[in-house]
């Protein structure tokens, strides 16, 4: 009797997350796929010369998963589209921001659950990579990261009443913002909103310096940290601590 | 054959890199049938390599001396030290001929994926080899791999209070390549590296 196994299988665009060595020539490969959201697969010979360019983090692949049931790890045959982090190689910060946001979205998101929005969004912000304006784009990056995950911060309007214009706090415990005068008396508990993410039609807002783009990172990181991962056991990503760190120290110099 | 030498020996076999059961079996059976001429001498060779490579205390190389034969020849350049992740890479730069200076190798790369970090490397003591002020130029010779340049911008910061010039190795296309067959990643590289033809 003959039997015919129905393989499942898919083709779809993805972003490399991670690789994780199995065995001695293989590896798990984490993708950001645009209809398929996070998925792993095994790539066969993804420690080999030939497949190590294909498989570097943040690369755009075009990716053609198989397997013989659904829930299967299954197997995945790449072949490399686009690869961003050559344009910025040489630089620190924009080659951390690229591993900071890879490794967020490898630890934070459900795996097969679709994201198409987030995957254009990571997609967008590699291209804002090569813009002079990039820090500001990671920071708005992270906050619609937190959205996606289902922690939306409310930064449009003062949670206690005071001017919508005049915003300049953000509470740690509900995400929404705070205008200055109605900030003041908790403003020691209260986390600093950079001026690049206040209100249009406010009187302090900027275009961000480098200064402004540490207090949004500061200020990501919380509801990251408090949010996003706080049932995590390994926290957030080392990738994403590395990142700040070296940002701080940038803007210290 | 559960048990015994001829056992062991399968086992041992299976157990390296890139060989299984199968493969491990026509090995052992080809160094029986080669007692004299391959077996022993192999053995031997073991023995003498477990008992006499060491690590270099100051570079991380493999030699029979420590400190190995590169960091006492007093013939090669002092002034200029090349940073390699393996004794491969050493090997590797050793071959073209072309660097004549002692090297450094780190152990590895810096991956948070694999855990691997700063105190798993052999950094903090290229930080103190920097510091006695024999070197006017450090190379960062690493892969160009988003691994391999983290590490070279961690170095870099690392070293970059010991008045130091801290270069690396040039990225772009290799010799024979031909660009059609480039992917977009080396050829823009490539291209913003771009020097002079005249």
């Amino acid at each position: 009797m003959l039997y015919l196994i129905q393989m499942e299988q898919w083709q779809d665009q993805g972003i490399v997350l991670a690789v994780r060595r199995h065995g001695e020539s293989g590896g798990v490969v984490s993708l950001l796929t645009q209809e398929h959201g996070r998925h792993a697969g095994y790539v066969r010979g993804a420690q080999g010369s030939r497949m190590r360019g294909t498989l570097e983090v943040g690369n755009l692949v075009d990716a053609h998963w198989s397997a013989r049931g659904g829930d299967d790890l299954g197997s995945l045959k790449l072949e490399l589209s686009h690869s961003p982090a050559a344009h910025f190689m040489q630089d620190a910060l924009k080659l951390a921001a690229l591993q900071s946001a890879c490794a967020l979205c490898d630890a934070a998101l459900p795996e097969r659950e679709g994201h198409p929005g987030l995957f254009h969004g990571v997609q967008a912000l590699f291209e804002a990579l090569q813009t002079e304006i990039w820090a500001q784009v990671y920071v708005m990056w992270e906050i619609a990261f937190l959205k996606e995950l289902g922690f939306s911060l409310d930064l449009s309007k003062c949670a206690g009443g005071g001017d919508d214009n005049a915003l300049a706090y953000v509470s740690p415990k509900t995400g929404r913002a705070v205008s200055a005068e109605a900030g003041e008396p908790y403003k020691e508990k209260l986390l600093a909103l950079p001026a690049f993410l206040r209100p249009a039609g406010g009187e302090e807002r900027g275009e961000g310096d480098d200064e402004d783009v540490l207090i949004g990172l500061q200020l990501t990181a919380y509801f990251l940290e408090h949010w996003a991962f706080a049932h995590h056991t390994t926290g957030v990503p080392e990738a994403r601590a590395v990142f700040q760190a070296r940002f701080g120290k940038s803007v210290s110099l | 054959m559960n048990e015994g030498p001829l056992h062991n020996l399968i086992k041992m076999l299976s157990s390296l890199p890139g060989l299984g059961n199968r493969s491990a079996r026509r090995i052992a059976l080809h160094l029986l049938a080669k007692r004299e001429s391959v077996m022993l001498p192999l053995a031997r060779a073991l023995q003498d390599t477990a008992e006499n490579i060491k690590d270099c205390s100051i570079c991380g190389n493999l030699d029979m001396h420590d400190p190995c034969s590169i960091c006492t020849d007093d013939r090669r350049e002092q002034h200029t030290l090349c940073v390699v992740a393996q004794v491969s890479d050493l090997w590797a730069i050793e071959r073209t001929n072309a660097f004549k200076g002692p090297y450094h190798v780190l152990g590895g790369l810096l991956s948070a994926l694999d855990g691997i970090g700063p105190s798993d490397l052999r950094i903090r003591q290229l930080v103190e080899r920097s510091e006695n002020g024999a070197f006017q130029e450090i190379i960062l010779a690493l892969s160009a791999t988003v691994d391999g340049q983290s590490t070279a911008h961690y170095i870099a910061d690392q070293l970059d209070t010991a008045a130091i010039k801290v270069t690396r190795l040039a990225h772009g296309v290799p010799v024979g390549g031909e660009l059609d067959y480039l992917d977009d990643g080396t050829i823009t590289t490539a291209l913003k590296s771009r020097s002079n033809a005249v």
